[in-house]
């Protein structure tokens, strides 16, 4: 037998460069708004512009977060996430026009009170759909990518023609309650109440979310079914009703992130789901599939974007966000967060 | 003779090839078979859908990529054919440059968004998709000062290929021979070649390894296929497919639009003829697109009588509703994806699920 080769491993301190690393796409967001201060010259369109995108980033960081980390569990692509947005934009509006009384009194408390029934609603609205919609549509094409998203696409039909049949063909117009309507000047610039709650609001949710992945016993499981299912359920955890709960989750987010938006808009269709999916699918490509801090920063960096070039040349809007995820995934091609898979 | 021709690849069931006669028989006597101005014009789209699907299925069935832009390969051809002839007058030399033109652009799209979607996962393939066509759809339809915009762009074709032109004075069999046969002779026998181009390229080596690829992407590279380059090979080949067959609608309706080109709804239906008639087959595609635009001809009349006839009943009577007739075909298209994978081609040939 001969003897062991020497082997010494030493662990370097890591430099400044690794150090750094992690959060250069963070970077990208401050940048982004230089930048646009640069291009649009009048601060206070700059402000009000940078606090509407970065509301659009919130709302959209909350209708996508869902739809990521369902990928990054199961390998699940679901083409269907707008259905959820939408139905969730209907349900919750059409209980805020039913509490005409509340959202018309100008008191923030039953204001409030409205908006909130309207969100829960959505939630348990959307999140049902949720579940059946995973019961009977994705369940069982689970591990086949090409069907996976022919099935969702079609799922997505079927569920938007249903609000078709259900609340009719036309759009429906709302205002949003008395206390939440008009704008506050700040520094010359108008920023309106609803933007300011929007952000906040996404915030929360975002600080809630990392905190339940960070801290909680059922986040540290997902985090591991993210990185490695198998082994997450040899040792005896049930992945499935994990993966069944996060769908549900993220299917009752993109129900409020369709009320917020519907809100924000002051206008929902029953396409309004399947439009946005392409600003998600961009905000989930570039922030890396499965990671919802990636997730987070692609949002405010589309969301800002969005605004900045929507208010130099509104048909560019779009192509510039195409342009932006075809610069990540020169930068990063996995996205810039990317999320590391044994599979 | 007949096997060179269709590249080796025989229908493989006698129902099937039946079928399959009576549809390019009909079609190729349609104008004498169906006369009326209305049947012709379904029998052509009939045509130029083939093509369409067949296209998508050497992206779809064959290498096991799902596409969402292949509608806006489609408007590229399209709006190639629309533009050419407004600027350069109608003229076959406009057809031509403008169909060569949106040859050119789709391919180099297709490369593009190929190379850098599916260099990394295929899955970001489809989303990527999805998101330049919906881009470049607004794109189209907000440049109104090049493209028209929502309403899109009327053009006139050359006179040999429109109704006013008479070829002989005598009808034969009662119809007139005239520029629109020979247009529609044009989009027949233009979809005839490109199926046949589309059957010689699946058996092709070509055709082999993307299909090697579609069965098992880690074993196709390790026997050394850049799997990259194959996909994105493929995509650019279906796209100028897209493309041409765009062209020849243009030709036909002598309009572009939005609506009729670059629609996601065109995109619904060109998955759901290619899911009905067989993923991976071609002849599905004949197949496919054949029943599902006969059938959009008359389903919306089938809905409107099965909604007067539940007027009574809650709820039935919108569901019914012709508009909504989306719901049917997604609520089909996902019954044909479970339990029908294989499409009618595959059930004939007795592949069984």
């Amino acid at each position: 037998m001969s003897a062991a080769p020497e082997h010494n491993p030493t662990l370097h301190k890591l430099g400044l460069q690794d150090r750094i690393a992690p959060y250069i796409p963070l970077l990208l967001v401050p940048i982004i708004m230089l930048i646009g201060a640069g291009a649009i010259q009048s601060p206070s369109s700059w402000m009000t512009l940078t606090v509407s995108g970065l509301a659009m980033g919130m709302m959209i960081f909350i209708m996508a977060s869902g739809l990521t980390l369902v990928f990054g569990l199961m390998d699940v692509i679901n083409f269907g996430h707008g259905a959820f947005i939408s139905v969730g934009a209907f349900i919750g509006i059409s209980i805020l026009l039913s509490l005409g009384g509340l959202t018309g009194a100008p008191s923030l408390f039953l204001n409030v009170l409205a908006v909130l029934a309207a969100i829960i609603g959505a939630m348990v609205g959307a999140g049902a759909l949720g579940w059946a919609f995973e019961r009977v549509i994705v369940k069982p094409v689970y591990g086949a990518h090409l069907k996976q998203i022919l099935v969702t696409m079609g799922g997505m039909i079927v569920v938007e023609q249903l609000i078709l049949v259900f609340w009719g063909p036309d759009e429906i117009f709302i205002t949003r309650p008395e206390t939440l309507k008009g704008a506050f000047i700040f520094f010359g610039a108008a920023v309106e109440k609803f933007r300011l709650l929007a952000v906040v609001f996404g915030l929360v949710i975002f600080v809630g979310m990392r905190w339940v992945l960070r801290s909680t016993k059922i986040g540290l499981i997902v985090r591991a079914g993210v990185e490695n299912g198998e082994m997450v359920k040899a040792l005896g955890y049930p992945l499935r009703l994990v993966f069944i709960s996060i769908f549900i989750a993220g299917s009752a987010l993109a129900g409020l992130g369709g009320v917020m938006w519907g809100l924000y808009q002051e206008v929902i269709t029953a396409q309004m789901g399947g439009n946005l999916m392409v600003l998600v699918f961009i905000v989930v490509i570039i922030g890396g599939l499965g990671s919802v801090e990636g997730c987070f920063i692609g949002a405010l960096l589309v969301g800002l974007l969005q605004n900045y070039v929507g208010y130099l040349d509104p048909k560019l809007a779009l192509v510039s966000n195409i342009g932006l995820m075809v610069f990540i995934l020169m930068w990063r091609p996995q996205g810039m967060i990317p999320v590391v898979k044994a599979k | 003779m007949l096997h060179s021709i269709l590249s080796g690849d025989q229908p493989r069931s006698k129902i099937l090839s039946l079928v399959l006669i009576i549809i390019v028989l009909g079609l190729a006597f349609a104008p004498f078979l169906f006369p009326g101005t209305r049947s012709l014009d379904t029998a052509a789209r009939i045509c130029i859908f083939i093509a369409l699907v067949a296209s998508y299925d050497l992206l779809l069935g064959y290498t096991g990529i799902v596409s969402f832009a292949h509608t806006m390969f489609f408007g590229v051809g399209a709006y190639g054919v629309a533009l050419a002839s407004v600027h350069m007058g109608p003229g076959f030399d406009a057809l031509i440059v403008g169909t060569l033109a949106g040859i050119l652009v789709a391919a180099i799209l297709a490369a593009i968004i190929g190379l850098f979607s599916l260099r990394v996962r295929a899955i970001f393939f489809a989303m990527i998709t999805l998101a330049v066509a919906t881009a470049v759809a607004v794109l189209f339809s907000q440049m109104s000062g090049l493209t028209g915009g929502e309403d899109g762009l009327n053009f006139k074709i050359p006179r040999a290929l429109t109704s006013a032109q008479k070829f002989l004075a005598d009808p034969i069999f009662g119809v007139k021979i005239n520029g629109k046969l020979l247009n529609y002779y044009l989009m027949f026998f233009g979809s005839l070649t490109l199926i046949l181009i589309f059957l010689r390229i699946v058996n092709s080596p070509f055709g082999r390894v993307l299909q090697a690829i579609r069965e098992n992407e880690f074993r196709a590279e390790s026997i050394g296929y850049k799997i990259v380059i194959f996909r994105t090979g493929a995509s650019v080949i279906s796209a100028i497919g897209a493309a041409i067959a765009g062209s020849l609608y243009a030709i036909w309706l002598r309009y572009v639009g939005p609506d009729t080109t670059l629609s996601f709804e065109i995109m619904i239906d060109i998955l759901l003829m290619v899911v009905i008639g067989g993923m991976g087959t071609i002849y599905g595609a004949v197949i496919g697109a054949t029943i599902f635009v006969i059938a959009q001809n008359y389903l919306q009349n089938l809905m409107g009588a099965a909604a007067d006839a539940t007027s009574s009943l809650p709820i039935l009577p919108l569901i019914f509703n012709p508009d909504r007739w989306l719901l049917w075909l997604g609520l089909l298209f996902i019954l044909s994806v479970y339990f029908f994978p294989k499409g009618v081609v595959g059930r004939l040939r007795g592949e069984g699920k």
